[in-house]
């Protein structure tokens, strides 16, 4: 059978040029990147290169990556990070209703804490506004963290204009970007961005590394202690073969980028077309232009998202309800819910991304079971207009 | 591999008793959109026995396997016999359910006995699984 994986915004396959790199680093240069003896430059070279890569993906100085243990680690640092090192008052921090749950819960825990959050609202296709943001800052705001793009819906957020607002204010702006990179070209400098958040595994990297972007001079408290690494803000013996491999994903994702960005939004453009055109009461969440090149966020009325996903997977096709980690709570989609969608036809909806290795033939084939699985299901289901 | 057994996944891939029928003793219904499942339940009642069911449900592949081996199961049985079902025995028919997914088969208990409540009261009939039964009591439906 055929097997179409569409679930590349929740994790990516490693390159095999990727995987290469990372190899040696395991069994034949697996010298502590700290000591001081050959074994121990060679890694710390391996690192200082990889450091170089993923700083130029998103314009920054290597001296301002900081290298995680991945997107949620990073985002956690960010937000706990700023709060912790603002003097007494400044408490208060602005981000919005669709963010990913690791920003999400990171502001529940500062609000546990006695910081009060503002969550800002998004528009019916998932933007923010940015004169919500300049009426939500306060004398007391110390950070602003709006994602670059959504997982869920892909909506490609205003983030240069949103940055200028906290900047003009003087408030730190973080972004987590980590379904954005790869996939947007991004320059921290241009777009006046203090903190950013990546993920290597969602560029065709491996798991279980990330980064964060700290603009030089930014208050922030580190967030794990121990040894000097990572400019002795973020101890921790560094895992050597992840950050090479995500150096060379990295350095990949760049090369790559107006190509990446022409095949997947050509394949995403007719994958929608194909959708709306051959099965009825189908309708699309989030933008058709400001959208990530490989996002779609299709609702399939009156039938329940996971029975669609149940039948995909019975046919070889990967999908998903929103982001992993909803799928495995059965909670409805908080991105689409703040988007105002009905709750039935969040309960409706699935997310399909594209990547690298999907191919127009893989499009052909989950449309054509698409519309095979939609008719099964919406024949015996209670809501189905006759 | 898939979170359910292959009993369950053939209930789900081919439903018993998916559709309407034409001129049903009895409708009954439970859940709402809002909660992410919904199930109608339709049967032919002949002499106190459920001589057909048919179900519609907008749920998820354990809302559907539950639907289609609880209106199997109903077909031939008294009323009583019908509501002394639980949904523990639906679970234990489809050979079980992952502990998460158990709460979907209540959709079926429940619409069994929405649709009999309705057709005892257009009958007038005193039913003893019907005994405390309330219809518009608010339901423990967690998710």
């Amino acid at each position: 059978m055929r097997q179409v994986y569409l679930d590349y915004a929740a994790t990516t396959p490693v390159k095999e040029e990727v995987l290469a790199e990372m190899l040696p680093f395991f069994s034949l240069q697996y010298g502590n990147p700290s000591s001081l003896h050959k074994f121990g430059y060679t890694a710390r070279e391996a690192v200082d290169l990889a450091r170089e890569r993923v700083a130029a993906l998103i314009g920054a100085k290597a001296s301002e990556i900081y290298f995680t243990s991945g997107g949620t680690e990073s985002d956690n640092w960010a937000v706990e990070g700023v709060a912790g090192a603002q003097p007494a008052g400044r408490a208060h921090v602005i981000t919005s209703k669709i963010e990913h749950h690791a920003l999400l819960h990171s502001c529940a825990a500062l609000e546990e804490k006695g910081h009060s959050v503002s969550y800002l609202e998004v528009d019916p296709t998932g933007f923010v506004q940015p004169h919500a943001l300049k009426q939500a800052i306060n004398e007391r705001t110390c950070l602003v963290s709006i994602m670059f793009a959504n997982n869920e819906v892909g909506s490609i957020q205003p983030i240069a204009e949103l940055a200028k607002i906290a900047n003009s204010a003087g408030i730190i702006f973080h972004t987590d970007a980590v379904q954005a990179a790869g996939n947007l070209p991004i320059n921290v400098q241009q777009l006046g961005i203090d903190m950013l958040s990546l993920s290597a595994h969602k560029i065709y990297g491996p798991k279980g590394i990330g980064a964060l972007y700290i603009k030089e001079g930014t208050a922030i408290s580190n967030f794990i202690h121990g040894g000097s690494q990572e400019h002795k803000r973020r101890a921790g013996t560094e895992n050597v073969p992840g950050i090479v491999g995500f150096g060379k994903a990295a350095e990949l994702a760049a090369r790559n980028l107006n190509d990446h960005i022409k095949k997947t939004t050509t394949l995403r453009d007719y994958f929608i077309d194909r959708l709306l055109a051959d099965i009825p009461d189908v309708q699309i969440n989030g933008s058709r232009e400001q959208r990530l090149p490989g996002n779609v966020n299709a609702t399939f009325n009156y039938i329940e998202g996971e029975a669609l996903l149940l039948d995909l997977d019975i046919n070889g096709i990967a999908a998903s309800t929103g982001s992993a980690c909803s799928s495995g709570s059965f909670a409805p989609s908080h991105v689409l819910t703040a988007m105002g969608l009905p709750i039935e036809q969040v309960y409706s909806s699935l997310r399909f991304s594209l990547g690298d290795f999907t191919t127009k033939e893989d499009i052909d084939h989950t449309v054509s079971v698409l519309n095979a699985t939609v008719k099964r299901l919406r024949a015996f289901s209670p809501f189905t207009q006759e | 591999m898939s979170m359910y057994n292959e009993k369950v996944m053939s209930h789900f891939t081919n439903p018993h008793n998916a559709g309407t029928m034409e001129n049903p003793d009895a409708v009954g219904s439970f859940g709402s959109p809002v909660c992410g499942d919904m199930m109608e339940i339709s049967l032919k009642i002949t002499d106190g026995v459920i001589e057909d069911a048919k179900f519609r449900t907008f749920g998820c592949g354990s809302a559907i396997a539950s639907s289609s081996v609880a209106t199997e199961m109903i077909k031939g049985k008294t009323l009583e016999e019908a509501l002394a079902l639980t949904n523990n025995d639906f679970v234990a028919e489809l050979g079980g359910l992952p502990e998460a997914k158990v709460h979907c088969s209540v959709l079926s208990e429940q619409a069994i006995k929405r649709a009999i409540y309705q057709y005892a009261k257009e009958h007038d009939l005193e039913l003893e699984g019907l005994k405390g039964f309330d219809p518009d009591a608010e339901f423990e439906h967690d998710h």
